[in-house]
């Protein structure tokens, strides 16, 4: 127990204290997301009408909407706001509900990609 | 498929195609170190929280008590032109984080299996998995400063892999030396096509 009640600066909360905040509390408490899908590696993409500024939207959908004004995988959006993909993928659910987002799932029916792919993907490694 | 991805949006933005690599192999073997090496972007972590709720249930009221874990997989990005990217996603390291492997393992191109000769048996599970899941792999011995240098025959038997199971030497630090490993994997891919999908 704390003999002291917690002021502003704790040396224990620190990164290896974890997350002050409660995940799932981002999204209410909600783990399952209205949709499914949303792998690691699809795009998101907001729609180009689409304010970040919508006074309806919390400021992590916010942050959302901004990053994905250009195609972003869902495995980055996570990186960037440092939440988990579980958080992220219920919050991504809501916009794509509103219409706001629109998610680009990979291709899951053509496990390998055709030669071409797999020739640029060889001719870009050796160009690095 | 590919006419789906490669379409316009109506705001005329290209989406472009996202290959999936998986870095797999032992604690310790050089994942993150590999993914760092080749990444064109400081590597990125994203994470997935483990909780008692989220397998069959839709909130967490009552489970605040039970402990969760956060699981860290490193990952990054190599962009080979407007319409093509790799991600490389550093496995989970440890067995009872499996589960998640599905995930990352699913439409994944193929995986690299880092291999530390000091603990070779650590990278066992891994090339389990992608066996019985016929997903492509390589394996990379992993050259530790120190650590002699082996027979990679000698290796192959112990690892016993399949012949045309390519193993490659590689120094996970050395971008050009990861580059090599990657590049067999994706030649190792091509030469899978065309050849019956073995059964999941």
């Amino acid at each position: 127990m704390l003999t002291e009640p917690p002021g502003p600066q704790h040396e224990w909360l620190d990164d290896a204290a974890g997350p002050v905040v409660r995940p799932y509390t981002l999204t209410g408490g909600r783990v399952r997301s209205a949709a499914d899908g949303f792998d690691l590696v699809a795009f998101v993409l907001a729609g180009p009408e689409v304010d970040a500024a919508d006074p309806r939207l919390s400021p992590e959908h916010r942050r959302l909407v901004d990053l994905a004004h250009r195609p972003v995988p869902v495995a980055e959006l996570a990186a960037e706001l440092d939440l988990a993909v579980g958080v992220i993928r219920v919050l991504l659910g809501d916009l794509l509900a509103r219409g706001l987002v629109a998610v680009h799932e990979p291709p899951a029916a053509a496990p390998l990609p055709d030669d071409d792919i797999l020739k640029a993907v060889v001719s870009g490694l050796r160009a690095l | 498929m590919d006419s789906v991805r490669y379409d316009r949006t109506g705001s005329g933005t290209r989406i472009p195609l996202a290959l999936k690599i998986l870095i797999a192999g032992g604690f310790g073997a050089g994942k993150t170190t590999l993914v760092s090496a080749l990444s064109e972007v400081r590597p990125l972590q994203t994470e997935e929280i483990l909780t008692g709720a989220g397998v069959d249930t839709d909130d967490i009221s009552g489970v605040e008590g039970k402990s969760t874990t956060t699981v860290a997989m490193d990952f990054g990005r190599i962009t080979i032109n407007d319409d093509l990217q790799v991600y490389l996603f550093g496995t989970p390291g440890q067995d009872r984080f499996w589960f998640l492997w599905d995930e990352l393992a699913f439409g994944a191109l193929g995986a690299v299996v880092l291999a530390d000769t000091r603990r070779l048996a650590d990278c066992f599970p891994s090339i389990d998995y992608f066996e019985q899941r016929g997903i492509p792999f390589v394996v990379g011995v992993n050259c530790f400063d120190g650590a002699r240098r082996f027979d990679l025959e000698s290796v192959r038997r112990a690892l016993d892999l399949d012949p045309d199971v390519p193993l490659v030497l590689c120094d996970a630090r050395d971008r050009q030396s990861g580059k090599l490993v990657l590049i067999s994997l994706v030649e190792h891919v091509a030469r899978q096509r065309g050849e019956p999908v073995p059964a999941a």
